[in-house]
């Protein structure tokens, strides 16, 4: 990593938190293309979900429901519940927005996703909280997703091969470096190690589109109590 | 579906993803909170990566699978202590990915 520090970076330098999402976004998004155009998805509705909903695993879910036949009311609802985790997000980045106009913040959110997230928490921790290069950042990452599900829609047939390169593995990998890096004392791991246990024993009950939200909202509520009461009584 | 139900419908999938992603950003920010609630949003990013990562390591083809051959489990040791030491984004990204390449090459 350069030595520099944040605020003298200067032009691409400042796009390169978007390069590990771009190079997963690619090739996921390409799946998803793939399995679209299978599930009798028009290339056109396809690439206009990447464009407009922009939400990996929900698009994923919404062409196995589509194939299974599901009505457009149950899509809807279910794309839905498995999107409200981003409330979190939103708020939690919301006291970095301050300076914001409200067009920059309305465009912000439409580009947040898990892999966005991500990346600004840590940015915006650590002073980078320049609205132009955030939104910058997002439409990078926005564009390889659009570019990656029309390649997949157009080639169709062909056979997915996301496992090539281990190119699957870039974004699980982002996920663990973003995540090793907000640990930042005791209380910031034993919130990871709680969210992620609470997290499988959602999923393991059957809860499987509410994990990661109830999850996480427990677990930082846990870590805030504590700290709080920390407070009060010294 | 027929093509243009599938595109109101899209319109519908759209809308309902955005207000989660929008509202709270426009309604918090600006505003001075709760230190509870405060303390609460700092915890978020910690714990909202950890929920989404452990079912992504754990779980492979829908079933718990803690076994070795379990790669994405045992990459992210590599991946976690490149990131410990060397607080690099890229570096464990392209470590991760090297470390799955290899694996398949040499296992299969």
């Amino acid at each position: 990593m350069s030595t520099t520090s944040v605020t003298d970076r200067k032009g691409w330098g400042n796009l390169a938190p978007a390069l590990p999402v771009v190079l997963g976004y690619l090739p996921i998004g390409f799946a998803f293309g793939v399995l679209a155009a299978a599930a009798g998805i028009s290339p056109f509705n396809a690439v206009l979900m990447s464009i407009i909903v922009f939400a990996g695993s929900a698009q994923l879910m919404a062409v196995g429901f589509i194939s299974q036949g599901v009505g457009p009311w149950s899509l809807i609802a279910a794309t839905f519940i498995i999107n409200l985790r981003h409330l979190l997000m939103s708020a939690s980045l919301s006291p970095y927005m301050q300076k914001w106009r409200g067009a920059q913040v309305a465009a912000f959110a439409f580009e947040l996703t898990d892999e966005t997230f991500g990346v600004h928490s840590l940015r915006f921790e650590r002073g980078d909280t320049a609205s132009g290069t955030a939104l910058l950042i997002n439409l990078v990452c926005h564009t390889a997703w659009v570019i990656g599900s029309l390649l997949g829609a157009l080639a169709g047939g062909l056979i997915e091969d996301v496992r090539l390169f281990g190119l699957d593995y870039a974004l699980p990998a982002m996920f663990i470096a973003l995540l090793v890096m907000q640990i930042r004392g005791h209380l910031y791991l034993w919130v990871a190690l709680g969210a992620g246990a609470l997290s499988m024993l959602i999923w393991g009950v059957g809860l499987t589109r509410w994990n990661v939200i109830l999850a996480a909202v427990i677990a930082a509520a846990a870590a805030a109590g504590v700290e709080t009461w920390r407070k009060t009584r010294s | 579906m027929a093509q243009n139900t599938l595109l109101i419908t899209i319109l519908g999938m759209a809308l309902v993803t955005y207000l989660p992603r929008f509202l709270p950003a426009w309604f918090l920010r600006g505003r001075s909170l709760p230190p509870f609630f405060a303390a609460w949003l700092r915890y978020i990013p910690a714990a909202v990566l950890a929920a989404l990562l452990a079912p992504s390591l754990l779980v492979e083809d829908r079933a718990l699978n803690l076994a070795w051959n379990n790669l994405y489990l045992w990459a992210a040791l590599p991946c976690v202590f490149i990131a410990w030491k060397w607080k690099t984004l890229f570096g464990t990204v392209l470590a991760g990915m090297l470390f799955v390449a290899l694996a398949r090459l040499l296992l299969n």
